[in-house]
């Protein structure tokens, strides 16, 4: 029940939705049992004594009381179901605000796929019971209370029979329940693994046809297409197996009724009225109970699915702005004081005791091979991750000091692999400021040398670009990118990598546009090619999270270190080659 | 989905995302009847059977009503028969436990019948795709491909399952109803059958009005979870321009979006029940009026008796279901068109590059390879290689060398025959590529592509995808020759660390390790390599070198080549530009003749050190 009070700030807030709900609940069940009840009059007290005069009023009594129980199981529904909805809406809202401030230490863990699924599954999961969970079960519980006066009303013995029956019922629908719902979450976990397997298939066809397994593909597929008609088969053996029963129980217990019943109609002791109404009466009580374990699972579904939620909501947010964090502009000033980074205490440390400043619009480059620290250097800067110990300074305040927007206006990222969202290429280039005028825009894709492709495509900036930026080649989707770090005007601009997925003539032109861009602003540039480094103002060159040399290319070249060696195995081939062709 | 947005919408022109649209199809005879092929297999064993256990459980449903009413009322309890009683007692249990077995064999044999079907039409999709051609996957995106793979043929497995089997137990309740009715008592049958029309009509027009809205439902709500996704893939990008507010405006419009057109939709919904039970009422109230004035006519003057009456009670509740399933089938029928249609059109689609009905098999292949004056066009407007002849002698390697689109790629796909030539002929020992089987030629070929495919599963598993009968040792053998067996071992379960395409295990560069692994134990004798430009530090790249010079020893290279060093050991160097070969020779020779190629290797280090 915790959970379930932990998000009552969603859910109470409309509670009048659910008490309305309820209210026309009570008016639904009671009418339902008055349908046997009219049966019953109709036979013994029209019918049998042949008072025919009552029937107009019986019949438009009847009618109008159906229309009433029409009425009020609409309202039942849709307040039930309006109180399911506004719960999701602001269950989805909190989730998305949420997940919009949770730090890139969390994500570094966190899977799309599993995020995703929390988000939608779990969601209807905890909403299905919001909204007809409860009802459903007090539905069950009234309408079965509800019969059973009635029958008790009519007949003490055979209401007897059949509470005798509801036992049976009860442990196979027990029984049953236990069973079919892991059967129904191997059905979906079969499903998943098949869906896998496709898109395994499908993305890798390339690799699949350049080495000939087609048939080798088709088997792996039909085992897990086996495994999921084996998975659908067993489940619905349970079905098969336990249904049956349950309606065979119900049915013996008609037939029951129907022997004593009758017996009890020709010794006089029973209306043939009131055993009409038993036939009715008997599944008023035979069908809810099937349902039951239904409506438990859904119960204990939605305490699953809320655990997983609460799981995202009360995720620590470990990057926070202090009272007081000021908004000032900022020029550009970096400076590094002894710091270490850990990004998970089973990790080794990212960061060892790096120091260094970066005066404004100085260029740096980071050298090192992949995972010596480079990017987490430029990560701590806009605060994406604190440091364990040591200082991050920029224009001499510690960043934590500064409104997190503030910061991160004012530094640019151009990423290895550049994320475009699916939208315009407008919109796309103003993302960081989409107030942004069309002016600005060009001005921007001129400078990154995107604007003359961009005009190249039949609808220009208002091409409309797919999930993942697809139609656009590497360099180009690189260009857009720098184009958007461009429009925020940042101090402070971080190359991670950017021209390295692109060929050699493409990587030349974003080198040009890059020069242009980086002018008067402070920028640190991460790539393993010397010639991308070799004009930086100082080299930090990082092994295992170290600073192990820094100083010019100039000064670098000659210390005998890492970055000598580097540079040998890189420019060893151009002495000879050069010497060949002169 | 651009319109015109008013005002308070325009939140909404931040993102786009497409949205499946087309959900039903009018009904069609012809891909109705392809569709129903797929139950042949099954039309002596499972079809007849479920249909026979149906059809027993149904007849129970439809006779017990009449013993219990008309029989036990009027004949038993009315004459006061306490043995006659006892037979009827027997009689219903009997009849109760045949549906009972009905009842369990139905569910079986449908189901069975239903994953069958679907298991078939799923497999014949997939092992189709595989054989298409890449022009097939040129023109399609791959969820496209996956959505008719899962999705549509799963929206077919209710059809399948109960569908098929519960269409005829509907029309069968249904007519066996309205007969008994009638022969139970005509005028009142008559009367009560007013209500059917009405049924009818909710059940069709109204619930497709009510399905509508719950469409428009989902179209929101895919969208929804269409930003929700990327959102949560380009948050870095997001947090670093400090969009977070922005988006939130966003989605809180797409939410309130989805939030009124759920209300509606809900509205109707809720509508649906009161409308059937009214309906149902309105039965009642004329089997309450008109059948106890027949009742009161008596039965002599063709009236009817009580029992005649309590039957008439239970059959009018009957009504609903079958109907309420008819009206659900014509939906799921229209439903299934346009997912059928979808699938049905892949499946016509044929592969582009195919085996010759004679075709022979390239056994024993040494690896010299032949163009003779090949022409090559992906489409109409544009073509990729103009009259292009060369030979590679077998066990040389080659390397290709040109600008994006020069047609380096073409060549290397025309080899292994992922495209067939427009004109002229691609030979490997002499044979045209064409006369010999496509298994026994790509067996003998290998490519590894810039970007390594990873499948899930350990890395034991992704290596020996080069041949599946590969022992461990070998794996390990090929792993150790090609330099990935160090990293592999520093991994927490070396071979049997668990990867995935996403996963971030693996570099760019250990993954190129991986797939060379993967390639010398296919051990082919050609081998086709595009070397990655991806970012790989300079010790790796060393490392991938000399893989590099081991896994070509011996056998025929063609190399898309990036890296000067890999361009200088070849034997032969092809410089291509728009379609054809400008020059060729070692690099010596190349840079000797100060052509094409010096101005490729002189304008490079201009470019570097302009950077």
């Amino acid at each position: 029940m915790n959970t379930f009070k932990k998000l009552k700030q969603f859910y109470w807030p409309h509670k009048k939705y659910l008490f309305t709900s309820l209210f026309f609940l009570f008016f639904v069940v009671a009418i339902t049992v008055v349908y046997p009840i009219v049966l019953q009059l109709t036979i013994d007290e029209v019918v049998l004594q042949e008072r025919y005069s009552l029937i107009p009023y019986i019949a438009a009594g009847f009618f109008f009381i159906m229309l009433f129980k029409g009425v009020a199981s609409f309202f039942h529904q849709y307040m039930g179901d309006l109180f399911g909805i506004t719960t999701v809406y602001k269950l989805r809202e909190a989730l998305y605000e949420k997940l919009q401030v949770l730090s890139f230490k969390y994500y570094d863990n966190a899977r799309t796929g599993d995020l995703m699924s929390r988000k939608t599954t779990d969601v209807e999961g905890f909403r299905n019971f919001i909204s007809f969970g409860i009802s459903d079960f007090i539905e069950i519980t009234m309408l079965i209370l509800f019969s059973l006066g009635v029958m008790f009303y009519y007949s003490l013995p055979l209401a007897l029979i059949t509470m005798a029956a509801m036992p049976f019922l009860t442990v196979v629908v027990y029984k049953f329940d236990k069973r079919v719902h892991p059967a129904f979450r191997g059905i979906r976990k079969s499903f998943g693994r098949l869906n896998t397997r496709v898109q395994e298939n499908i993305s890798g066809m390339n690799t699949v046809k350049s080495l000939a397994k087609e048939d080798f593909e088709v088997g792996r597929f039909s085992a897990s297409n086996d495994n999921y008609r084996q998975n659908y088969l067993s489940t619905s053996g349970i079905w098969a197996k336990y249904f049956p029963v349950m309606e065979f129980i119900g049915n013996i217990c008609v037939v029951l009724l129907l022997a004593y019943g009758g017996y009890l109609v020709i010794n006089g002791d029973l209306s043939l009225g009131a055993l009409t109404a038993f036939f009715s009466l008997v599944w008023y009580i035979m069908g809810p109970l099937m349902n039951l374990g239904f409506v438990i699972n859904m119960f204990s579904q939605a305490k699953a699915s809320g655990e997983r939620l609460l799981e995202i909501l009360e995720a620590k947010e470990d990057v926070t702005e202090i009272e007081g964090a000021i908004d000032t502009p900022i020029a550009g000033h970096v400076t590094f004081k002894d710091v270490t980074l850990t990004y998970t205490e089973d990790d080794d440390k990212a960061l060892k005791h790096v120091t260094f400043d970066a005066p404004q619009g100085k260029v740096i480059g980071l050298s090192g091979a992949t995972g010596s620290g480079k990017t987490s250097i430029t990560q701590l800067i806009p605060r994406f991750y604190e440091p364990e110990k040591g200082e991050v300074l920029v224009d001499g305040r510690p960043v934590e000091n500064y409104k997190l927007k503030t910061l991160r206006r004012h530094i640019g990222f151009v990423l290895q692999e550049s994320f475009l969202f699916s939208t315009t290429i407008r919109e796309n280039i103003r993302y960081g400021n989409p107030e942004l005028p069309e002016e600005r825009i060009i001005d921007a894709a001129k400078r990154a040398q995107a604007h003359d492709f961009i005009m190249g495509m039949p609808k220009g900036y208002d091409t409309m670009l797919g999930e993942r930026g697809m139609g656009l080649s590497g360099g180009q989707k690189q260009r857009i990118a720098i184009a958007r770090a461009i429009c925020i005007n940042p101090s402070i601009l971080v190359l991670d990598d950017a021209t390295s997925a692109v060929d050699m003539e493409t990587e030349f032109k974003i080198q040009q546009a890059l020069k242009e861009v980086m002018r008067g602003r402070t920028t640190f540039i991460i790539a393993h090619r010397i010639s991308s480094l070799k004009h930086a103002d100082e080299i930090l060159v990082l092994e295992h999270g170290e600073i192990v040399e820094r100083g010019t290319h100039e000064e670098l070249v000659n210390q005998h270190g890492p970055y000598e060696r580097i540079y040998n195995i890189q420019y060893q081939d151009r002495e000879q080659i050069i010497e060949t062709a002169t | 989905m651009a319109k015109d947005t008013p005002e308070e919408n325009r939140h909404l022109n931040r993102f786009y995302y497409t949205v499946d649209h087309a959900v039903e199809k009018p009904f069609n005879w012809q891909q109705m009847w392809r569709l129903l092929g797929y139950l042949k297999p099954y039309a002596k064993t499972y079809l007849p059977g479920a249909v026979i256990a149906m059809l027993l459980s149904t007849a129970v449903r439809l006779i017990v009503p009449i013993l219990i009413g008309k029989v036990a009322f009027d004949i038993v309890i009315a004459n006061e028969n306490m043995t006659m009683l006892i037979y009827m007692v027997i009689g219903v249990a009997v009849l109760y436990l045949l549906s009972y077995i009905g009842n369990v064999f139905r569910i079986k044999w449908v189901n069975i019948l239903g994953q069958n079907v679907i298991y078939d039409l799923r497999q014949h999709l997939f092992s189709h795709i595989q054989r298409l051609s890449h022009r097939f996957f040129d023109t399609r995106s791959g969820g496209s491909i996956i959505v008719r793979i899962m999705n549509d043929t799963n929206s077919l497995q209710e059809l399948f399952t109960n569908g098929i089997i519960n269409l005829l137990m509907d029309v069968v309740t249904l007519t066996g109803i309205v007969v008994i009715l009638l022969v139970l008592s005509p005028k009142l049958a008559l009367a009560i059958m007013v209500i059917l029309p009405i049924m009818f009509y909710i059940s069709t027009k109204l619930r497709r009005n009510i399905r509508r809205s719950w469409q428009d439902v989902r179209i929101q709500q895919s969208r929804l979870n269409s930003h929700l996704n990327e959102s949560i893939q380009g948050i870095r990008i997001t947090q670093s321009f400090s969009q977070e507010k922005a988006n939130e405006e966003y989605f809180d419009g797409v939410n309130t979006d989805n939030f009124k057109s759920w209300r509606t939709a809900t509205k109707k919904s809720a509508m649906f029940g009161p409308f059937v039970e009214l309906s149902n009422a309105l039965g009642t109230v004329i089997l309450i009026s008109y059948g106890a004035y027949l009742i009161l006519l008596g039965e002599a003057n063709g009236g009817i008796a009580i029992g005649t009456f309590v039957s008439f009670g239970f059959y009018v509740g009957m009504f609903w279901e079958p109907i309420s399933r008819l009206g659900q089938m014509y939906n799921q029928l229209l439903m299934a068109m346009s997912a059928s249609e979808r699938i049905f059109e892949f499946l016509d689609e044929q592969p582009n590059v195919v085996d010759k009905v004679d075709g022979e098999d390239l056994t024993g292949m040494k690896g010299q390879i032949e163009f003779d004056r090949v022409e090559f066009s992906y489409d109409e407007e544009r073509t990729a290689l103009h009259e292009i002849s060369l030979d590679i002698k077998a066990g040389q390697t080659v390397a290709l060398v040109g600008h994006t689109g020069s047609g380096k790629s073409t060549i290397a796909n025309l080899i292994s025959r992922f495209y067939d030539p427009t004109k002229g002929a691609v030979k490997i020992d002499g044979y045209d590529l064409r006369d010999v089987r496509l298994n026994s030629l790509r067996r003998g070929i290998s490519v590894v592509l810039q970007d390594t495919f990873i499948f899930s599963g350990n890395i034991m598993e992704n290596i020996r995808f080069g041949r599946p009968d590969a022992t461990n040792e070998e794996v390990i053998e090929a792993s150790k020759v090609v330099g990935a067996d160090d990293f592999i071992q520093r991994l927490a379960n070396g071979y049997e660390t668990e990867v995935e395409e996403r996963g971030n295990i693996l570099s760019a560069g250990e993954r190129q390790l991986l797939s060379f692994a993967r390639a010398l134990l296919a051990d082919p004798r050609i081998l086709i390599l595009d070397e990655a430009t991806a970012s790989i530090d300079t010790e790796t790249e060393v490392k991938i070198q000399e893989a590099l010079q081991r896994l070509l020893k011996g056998r025929t290279a063609i190399i898309i080549a990036h890296r000067l060093s890999t361009i200088r050991e070849s034997d032969n160097i092809f410089v291509l530009e728009n379609g054809e070969i400008l020059e060729n020779g070692s690099h010596d020779e190349l840079m000797k003749r100060h052509g094409e190629y010096f101005e490729l290797v002189k304008s490079q280090f201009e470019m570097l050190d302009a950077m």
